[in-house]
């Protein structure tokens, strides 16, 4: 692939060579470690040896480093970036870390740079537990995920063969990255405000909302919660929402132009604090919105519902992927890690935020039977439930926005992607901010 | 042959020869290379291509944006001068002893003691829909709805720029001020000049060089910006800077290094169509 020469020829032609490359060498104190491997230390020595992450917020957090070394023994070296900067260094800096922990929809950018090893899925222990949504993303029979469109992580989990960084669309036993935490996102709205049920996409751009709405300003999200909206207005019709035409872009963008320059948008925003920001203070009453933002928003007192839609929710997944540079003792590393991961601690913490667990059976095991209710099964809770670091988010009786997990993530119906048509994609969308 | 003098002199300027080199000279030829280069959706390649640029200069979206981040360089400037310009005046002409003059300027630079990441965020609830400004208005009964253009509007962006560079527009003049020989206006007085002729023929003159190097800051800080325009514009509103920022989250390196380039060759226009109309050499 392209990108792998680019990344050489850069290192090796112009004047930013040298500085590139020390910058690599000094960021990579793992030199010392992999000069003096031999087999016979390996079992003495993987509590020497530091993992380092790259990855977005959810979980490169200190609550989670805390509990894996304290269970594998070893070092963790977490780093928290936005979601833009973690494909970056994914695909540019490849010295930078030992484990990317990314978004699926970034796997088509970042996978065929090389800098990532496929997974031995033989070595991940509970492989089997992790849900189908990732293997063959066939959750049940007649579950509208099962079709979904964008980037969904069954195209992308696999790859043909162990030299391979090309997907397979069928299950190998290699995998491009165990997946961990994945959600469904859907618009958040102030029932207080608004005043009665919202009950599809359609609405966001209902008149009745004018000057008081917004949507994402991440060019390949925002388009897409756009396609939803218009899908379900019956303005436009998509063969895939995660892989438009430029004719659809277009299209979709000249009508986001006239809703905008209607005044039918407060704002947009780019940062999780940002939409918590303008639902809590009124400025925005309805908009798409993360479901740990709509809990943050509760958590202020102010009544927030994180709407099920009739059109179905956008999904996206996150999962984690070993650098190719790692070998030996620290590649067995980054193996216990992952099955440490699929063991379930983390899917228990994540949940309690609103995400849902790769392997759920296993996340049961370390949460509350009411907790598990109240998360997967849809149930009134039972007690106080309380989100990952122990603050209350919801009281006793209250049921989950949209219900079970069956409920929401049977209606994925498409996935946050990456679209061939990329550039354009991000031309059109300055477009639409600028006008 | 080297003298001592001579070597000295070579020998103080090393350390910054270095340092812009290092970090400044070579950087922006890596980014005028980069410029040159293929993208093809997913990654760069070298070669030599101009379809970056031209990208720039045949697209009405980029070409708006420009516009955009000139209009607001300008209006930042015209404002912060007309705020600065008096400021400064109070400070060197209207407070007679150097100390309280000291203790004044220190006081007007006390909010730039804070970040001006929070400087800015602190505007948003002062005013919103539900802020303090609409929320007092409405108790006096001077309006009966919020208004909105208060937050996430060209005002909005405006302001906060205001109020984030205005400082540097008073530092410069205000130095250039207390430099002003105070007989000349005296002598002015006594030969019976107006006010407004005094300001005219004496201060606005030398003060200029003050005025000039503020306004190189002002201006081209303005033009660099993206947080405050996406934060107080509510992401409504777009700079090159903006735009840039916006390329580099999608990979797109070699757009947004020729945008940067571009970017750079006007700045560097702005600031010597500003050199060239005052000369701030008489400054030092």
């Amino acid at each position: 692939m392209s990108s792998k020469i680019g990344r050489r020829t850069l290192l090796k032609t112009g004047l930013a060579a040298g500085a590139t490359s020390i910058a690599a060498i000094s960021c990579s104190p793992k030199q010392e470690t992999s000069v003096n491997k031999s087999p016979t230390l390996i079992t003495n020595k993987i509590k020497d040896v530091t993992l380092r992450f790259v990855g977005t917020g959810a979980a490169q957090n200190n609550d989670i480093r805390n509990q894996a070394e304290k269970d594998l023994g070893f070092k963790l070296q977490m780093r928290a970036l936005s979601t833009g900067e973690v494909i970056q260094i994914g695909i540019s800096q490849p010295k930078q870390y030992d484990i990317f922990d990314g978004e699926f929809f970034s796997l088509p950018l970042v996978f065929p740079s090389g800098n990532l090893q496929p997974i031995d899925v033989s070595r991940i222990k509970q492989f089997d537990k992790i849900t189908p949504i990732f293997t063959t993303g066939e959750l049940y029979s007649g579950a509208k995920v099962n079709t979904s469109q964008g980037t969904a992580p069954r195209k992308v989990m696999f790859v043909k063969n162990q030299d391979s960084t090309e997907f397979s669309q069928e299950p190998t036993n290699w995998a491009t990255m165990i997946p961990y935490q994945y959600g469904a996102d859907t618009l958040g709205y102030r029932p207080d405000l608004v005043g009665r049920k919202i009950e599809s996409w359609a609405e966001l751009f209902n008149p009745e909302f004018k000057g008081r709405t917004s949507l994402l300003d991440i060019p390949s999200i925002g388009i897409m919660d756009a396609a939803m909206v218009l899908e379900s207005q019956g303005l436009m019709t998509f063969r895939d929402k995660g892989n438009m035409t430029k004719e659809e872009l277009d299209k979709v963008t000249q009508i986001l132009i006239d809703r905008k320059q209607d005044g039918h948008f407060r704002a947009f925003w780019k940062t999780f604090d940002e939409s918590v920001n303008f639902m809590a203070s009124g400025e925005v009453v309805v908009q798409s919105m993360w479901s740990p933002a709509v809990t943050a928003v509760k958590a202020r007192g102010l009544p927030c519902i994180y709407a099920p839609l009739k059109e179905g929710y956008r999904g996206w997944g996150g999962g984690l992927g070993i650098s190719k540079n790692l070998s030996g003792i620290e590649l067995d590393a980054a193996y216990e890690y992952l099955n440490w991961v699929a063991d379930g601690w983390i899917g228990g913490f994540l949940s309690r935020q609103g995400y849902y667990s790769s392997t759920p059976e296993n996340a049961r095991k370390f949460m509350k039977p009411e907790e598990w209710d109240f998360w997967y099964e849809g149930k009134p809770a039972a007690t106080e439930i309380v989100d990952p670091y122990g603050e209350k988010i919801e009281s006793k009786g209250a049921v989950r926005d949209g219900g079970s997990f069956e409920k929401r993530v049977a209606n994925i119906t498409c996935w946050n992607s990456f679209m061939q048509e990329q550039v354009y994609l991000v031309y059109k969308w300055t477009e639409f901010i600028v006008a | 042959m080297l003298n001592n003098k001579n070597l000295s002199t070579y020998l103080l300027v090393t350390p910054q020869t270095l340092i812009f080199v290092l970090f400044l000279v070579l950087p922006i030829i890596a980014i005028a290379i980069v410029s040159f280069w293929n993208f093809n959706g997913f990654a760069m390649t070298p070669g030599f291509t101009l379809s970056n640029y031209l990208g720039i200069f045949t697209s009405k979206v980029y070409l708006s944006t420009y516009l955009n981040t000139f209009k607001f360089a300008a209006i930042v400037w015209l404002i912060c001068l007309l705020i600065s310009y008096p400021v400064a005046y109070f400070l060197a002409f209207q407070i007679k002893s150097p100390q309280w003059q000291t203790i004044w300027f220190l006081i007007c630079t006390v909010p730039f003691l804070t970040s001006n990441i929070i400087r800015m965020i602190a505007w948003i609830p002062f005013l919103g829909r539900e802020g303090l400004l609409n929320q007092a208005l409405m108790g006096l009964n001077l309006i009966d709805r919020p208004i909105e253009i208060f937050l996430f509007s060209d005002f909005a962006v405006v302001l906060a720029m205001v109020q984030l560079y205005c400082l540097f527009m008073i530092a410069p003049i205000f130095n250039s001020m207390v430099r002003i020989d105070r007989a000349l206006v005296s002598a002015a007085e006594d030969l019976g000049s107006s006010s407004f002729q005094i300001q005219k023929e004496i201060i606005l003159p030398l003060s200029a060089p003050g005025i000039a190097i503020g306004s190189i800051f002002v201006v081209t800080l303005v033009m660099g910006e993206f947080a405050t325009m996406r934060l107080m514009s509510g992401g409504k509103s777009s700079s090159v800077g903006y735009l840039i920022k916006n390329q580099i989250d999608s990979l797109q390196y070699p757009m947004a290094a020729a945008n940067a380039i571009v970017l750079l060759l006007l700045a560097l226009i702005v600031v010597a169509l500003i050199l060239r109309t005052v000369d701030i050499r008489k400054q030092l």
